[in-house]
Formats: C-alpha cells, sequence, structure tokens
C-alpha cells in the first residue's frame, strides 16, 4: 500500500521534472520578456513591454514577421491542398506502385533540413527563385504536405467507402461527390493542416536560411539579431512567435479532437 | 426516357463478373419486368450483391450484357443510371442532417431548394420520419436510419430501387414490420424492387420471383410458391428448408408412381415427367415437411414409415416434430399446434409418418 504510495508519487515528481526541463527555457523567456531589467538575471527588475515595443518599432522585425505570415498563409492553402488531393489519391484508387507512392509523399520530413535546405538553395538558384518568398513557400510546402497528407489521411480512414458510392448511385458525379460529400466529411482534417502547417512554416527556420536571401522569415531575422548581440528583444520576440505557434497547434489540436470523438460515438 | 416499354424492364444477359482469378457471377440470366418484386437470394458470396451492385453500375460486368428497356448499360455510369440502393449499412451522409440526406439526390439533378425540400418533406413524412429532419444522422436508431435511406432513395421517384439486405442490420422485431412495409410500399408505389438476401424467409415473404444463386450460379428462378413445392435440385431443396430429403433407389415403376427404397424406409411418389429412372437408379425423395402426417398407428394408405420421436419445437402455432426412422434417417413434420394437440408425443415413442402417395417429387441423387 506505502509502497503503491510511493511509486505514485515518485512518478509524479518524475513528470514534473521532465516538463519543468522541456518547458523551462521557454517560460524564461517568456518571462523575462517582461523583465524591466536588460540582463536575464534574478532578481526581477519589474514589470515592462519595453522590448516588446522595441521589437515592434524594429523595421527588420517587422519585415520578418510580415514575410513570415504571407509564406505561412501561402504554404498553409497550398501544402494543404496538395496533402489532401495525394491523401485522396492514395484513399480512392488501388494501382501500382502505391506504396512507392506514399512512401515518396511522406518523405521530405525524414530527409535532413540542412540538406533540404541545400538542395533548395542549388535548384532554385537555377530557376531563379532564390531569394525570393515564392522560394520559401516552396521549400515550405515541400516540407509541410506531408503533414496536411497525413491529417487528411487519417480523417479519411474513418470515411466507408460506401458513402461515396452512395453519393454516386445518388446521380452525383465523382467531381461533385468531392465537392459534396469527400470535402465536407474531411473539413475538420483539412482546417486542422491549415493550422498545422502554418505553424511548420512560421517556425521553420533552417530552409528559410538557406533560401530566403534579403527577404528574411522572423527566425531567420531572430538568429542575424543574435548573432550580432543578445538583446531582451529576442526574449519577446520568442514569447512572441511561441504564442502563435501554439496558438495554430493548439486550435489543430482541438480539431481532429472533436473529430475523432465524433467518429468514436457509438453506432446505434 | 423510351417510348415504348414492350417486353421485360431489365434483362440480364449472361453476365459473369471475375475479380481477377476468381469469379463472383457466372453467366447469370434473367429478367426483370416493370412493378415486379424480385428478390436475389443465396448464401453469402454467391453472386447476389456482386449481381446488384452491377445493376447499379457499381461493378462491371467482365462478360454478357445488362440491358434497360432493351439499351445495353454495362458501360453507363452509376450516376447516370436511374436506381438508387437502399444500402446495407445504410451509407448515409453523415455530416448532413437527416432532410439533407434526403435531399441529396434530388440536389444533384438540379431540383430548386424549394421544391426538394418540399419533396423531401413529403417523403419523410411518409415514412415517419418527419419529426427529425433536423437532426444529425448519428442521433438516430437503426430503424430510423433504414427510413432515412429509403426516403432518400425513394425521393428520386425512380422506376426502379435496389435494396441491399435491407433488414439484416435491424432487430427482429424491427424486422417483421419493415418487411411489411416494403411489400406495402412496393405495392402502393407501383416500381420495381430488386432486393438482396441471404433469408429465404425474408425473400418468401416479400418477393413476386425470387433468384435462387450459388456459387455465382442461379439455381433456380420462380415464384416463392414454385420454388417451395418443387424445388429444382438439391441445393435449393436444403437452402430452401422446410422438406425432407430422402436418399433411395427407384425400384419400380407401381401404378401412376414410382417406388423408392432407401435407409428412410419406401415410399412411392408421383413418376417425374423430367426425369428419366431406370430401375436401379439413385434418385432423391423431397417430401415437404407441413405435408406429412403423424399417426399412431398404420392405417394401409398412402406411404407409411415408421419411426420414433426425437424432439419437438413449438414456435407460436406452429410445431415442428423431429422423428427418426427405424432406418435411422431424420424425418421432420411441420403441423399447426391444434392438429397435434391430441397426439402424444413424448421423445422415444413410436409412431407412423404418412404422406400421400401424390406428395413429393423426385431429384438426381
Amino acid at each position: 500500500m506505502n509502497a503503491a504510495l510511493l511509486r505514485r508519487a515518485a512518478l509524479l515528481v518524475w513528470t514534473l521534472l521532465v516538463f519543468t526541463f522541456i518547458f523551462a527555457p521557454i517560460v524564461s523567456t517568456i518571462v523575462f520578456s517582461f523583465n524591466a531589467d536588460r540582463f536575464p538575471s534574478l532578481p526581477w527588475c519589474g514589470f515592462s513591454l519595453q522590448w516588446y515595443e522595441a521589437v515592434f518599432a524594429d523595421a527588420s522585425v517587422q519585415r520578418g514577421l510580415v514575410n513570415s505570415l504571407i509564406v505561412a498563409a501561402a504554404t498553409s492553402v497550398i501544402a494543404t491542398f496538395l496533402g489532401f488531393a495525394a491523401a485522396y489519391v492514395d484513399y480512392r484508387y488501388r494501382f501500382f506502385g502505391k506504396a512507392a507512392y506514399t512512401a515518396i509523399v511522406a518523405l521530405p520530413p525524414t530527409v535532413p533540413v540542412v540538406i533540404l535546405g541545400v538542395a533548395m538553395l542549388t535548384f532554385e538558384g537555377r530557376i531563379g527563385l532564390s531569394g525570393t518568398l515564392t522560394g520559401v513557400t516552396v521549400g515550405h510546402v515541400v516540407l509541410a504536405a506531408p503533414f496536411a497528407m497525413a491529417l487528411v489521411r487519417m480523417r479519411l480512414a474513418d470515411l466507408d467507402p460506401d458513402i461515396e458510392r452512395a453519393a454516386w448511385n445518388l446521380g452525383a458525379t465523382p467531381w461533385s461527390t468531392i465537392v459534396g460529400v469527400v470535402i465536407p466529411f474531411c473539413l475538420p482534417a483539412i482546417l486542422a493542416s491549415i493550422f498545422l502547417t502554418a505553424a511548420v512554416s512560421f517556425d521553420e527556420f533552417m530552409i528559410a536560411w538557406f533560401v530566403s536571401g534579403v527577404n528574411e522569415t522572423l527566425p531567420v531575422r531572430v538568429l542575424a539579431m543574435l548573432q550580432g548581440q543578445v538583446s531582451p528583444r529576442i526574449n519577446a520576440i520568442g514569447a512572441l512567435v511561441f504564442a502563435v505557434s501554439m496558438t495554430l497547434v493548439v486550435a489543430a489540436q482541438i480539431l481532429l479532437g472533436r473529430n475523432s470523438r465524433r467518429s468514436k460515438e457509438p453506432q446505434q | 426516357m423510351t417510348t415504348t416499354k414492350a417486353g421485360p424492364m431489365l434483362e440480364i444477359d449472361r453476365v459473369a463478373k471475375r475479380y481477377g482469378g476468381t469469379l463472383a457471377v457466372a453467366e447469370v440470366s434473367f429478367t426483370i419486368g416493370k412493378g415486379e418484386f424480385i428478390a436475389l437470394m443465396g448464401p453469402s458470396g454467391c453472386g447476389k450483391t456482386t449481381t446488384l451492385r452491377m445493376i447499379a453500375g457499381l461493378d462491371t460486368p467482365s462478360e454478357g450484357e445488362i440491358r434497360l428497356w432493351g439499351r445495353r448499360i454495362n458501360e453507363d455510369a452509376p450516376w447516370e443510371r436511374d436506381a438508387p440502393l437502399v444500402w446495407q449499412n445504410y451509407a448515409l451522409f453523415p455530416f448532413l442532417s437527416v432532410v439533407k440526406n434526403v435531399e441529396f439526390g434530388l440536389k444533384q439533378r438540379g431540383v430548386p431548394a424549394a421544391e426538394r425540400r418540399k419533396k423531401a418533406m413529403e417523403w419523410m413524412e411518409r415514412l415517419g420520419i418527419a419529426g427529425f429532419a433536423e437532426r444529425g444522422v448519428d442521433q438516430l436508431s437503426g430503424g430510423q436510419r433504414q427510413r432515412v435511406a429509403l426516403a432518400r432513395a425513394l425521393a428520386l421517384e425512380p422506376e426502379m430501387l435496389l435494396l441491399d439486405e435491407p433488414l439484416s442490420a435491424l432487430d427482429p422485431h424491427l424486422r417483421v414490420r419493415m418487411q411489411s412495409e416494403l411489400v406495402r410500399l412496393h405495392r402502393e408505389l407501383g416500381i420495381t424492387f430488386v432486393c438482396v438476401t441471404h433469408s429465404h424467409s425474408e425473400a418468401f415473404a416479400m418477393a413476386d420471383r425470387v433468384v435462387i444463386m450459388s456459387e455465382g450460379r442461379v439455381q433456380q428462378i420462380g415464384a416463392p410458391r414454385e420454388i417451395y413445392r418443387r424445388a429444382a435440385n438439391r441445393f435449393v431443396a436444403e437452402f430452401v428448408g422446410g422438406t425432407n430429403l430422402f436418399s433411395g433407389t427407384a425400384t419400380r415403376a407401381d401404378g401412376g408412381g414410382l417406388r423408392v427404397e432407401g435407409a428412410f424406409g419406401s415410399a412411392i411418389a408421383p413418376l417425374p415427367s423430367d426425369l428419366t429412372l431406370g430401375d436401379g437408379a439413385a434418385v432423391t425423395l423431397v417430401v415437404a415437411a407441413d405435408r406429412i402426417d403423424i399417426a399412431p398407428t398404420r392405417s394401409g394408405t398412402g406411404n407409411e414409415i415408421d419411426a420414433r420421436v426425437v424432439t419437438l419445437e413449438v414456435v407460436g402455432s406452429s410445431a415442428t416434430v423431429f422423428l427418426e426412422t427405424a432406418g435411422g434417417v431424420d424425418l421432420r413434420v411441420q403441423r399447426s399446434l391444434h392438429e397435434i394437440e391430441n397426439t402424444s408425443l413424448n421423445p422415444g415413442q413410436s409412431v407412423i409418418a404418412r404422406w400421400s402417395q401424390d406428395e413429393g417429387y423426385f431429384l438426381p441423387a
């Protein structure tokens, strides 16, 4: 009895330690972003928004943020569209080499980003995309589309193949079946995919660093600033980026959670 | 729409379907008349569902031709056909409300919103689900979903309705109600119903004609009564049930009949017109269980077999008596309860199973 209690307590402490280890840097970033003192040291010298003001006043950070938002928005839409298409092909058709097809589609996130970044740079350099936001978006789409496909595919796995056939049987052409049946059914996964791929793009550093050139995205700008000097402004940016990414990821999680809860309801 | 609609509505002409190396349907031929209620019946894997799917266009025949009013429709896409299907699992659209489900087909046909809503509501009224119009389909019971599936198909006002095991997912009590409701709908609408089922009681209770299939082939086509009274072969006789199959040897013509002898005993049945049975040929004698009487003693008329009561099964007002003949062959007798009320049928008791010499028919062994 006591031993069991002890074991539970030990587990609890261990779990708390792990979470502390993971989140301490993030928490300290957020805490010190509001610190009036220039140095991240205790004791705290009082609450201040000056670093945020400084960040928003910095034109290069502003540009980085706008660039990041543009790239994230474009990436999320394109990657989700491609991911949906890839997942639907996988769901709908049986063909020779399908295993290879799905493997190739799922491949990009497993390639080290440094290699992906270098490859993107050389390839896009040849076709004149390097240094443009389009170029960064292309790189991010390659990286994010597999996530979109995985999300939509998970949802499609719950779609009884007879539902599509039922739509055909009632006079819907394959195209209007996709629009009127498959997409509405996948909508939670599609929205989740938009949020998640936006987060992937918004956080992505390596490809952007190789490809963006003068059109720096926010993470690239942050690194450039870090190389120059350690300023508490970094904390403010970190907190902002964290907030944006978390919002996107949590939104995706909520959508997917609701999604799976509904499909797990008893069928009676 | 064709102007002249002579001849059968739908012709299945030597249709075969192969999946890779396996033959799901082999050389199936039958016709369906306008307004008929046809049941495709057989054990699972007999090809009945594949045949239905080919009629709906969800599968394409590998061989043969399907004709609608004389026109080949093998290559017509499912969405070009007018044969809505009620799916075994209903296949309702989970993200749409009940009324949107019912409207779906009309919407595909470009019926204006107000009109399709009106039509959908009419059909839902008719099927008793109008009260659930705005609900999600996941909030409905199995029986209600079934009605939504029916309303969704019938709202298109088709000339032919396809039903895939429409009753199998319902509980027994609902099944009986739905069965009579389908019969009533069929009578009122006057359209063709093609229903797939593995249950002979469903098929026989609902259909005008039954197509019995096994291993991808048609075994017999006919009205339920015809099939029940005279099975075309051993498979049908066994599948339909309610009959006794006695194996034996044809011995000699005896008056207008043929005497057969076997482990079950000896009996006379009418000489078959379509079967030439020489002396000593192995045959199967089929005798319907409800044509056999039980008597305490021999009377010297008709076919009489000595038997022993094994057990008695009473379901509602009908009783099945399981006997064992002196030769150790099982024999079933089906009687209404009041017919056997005064006969004592204790297990082990000796009785006489008796039936008229006009009853029974022969099948090749």
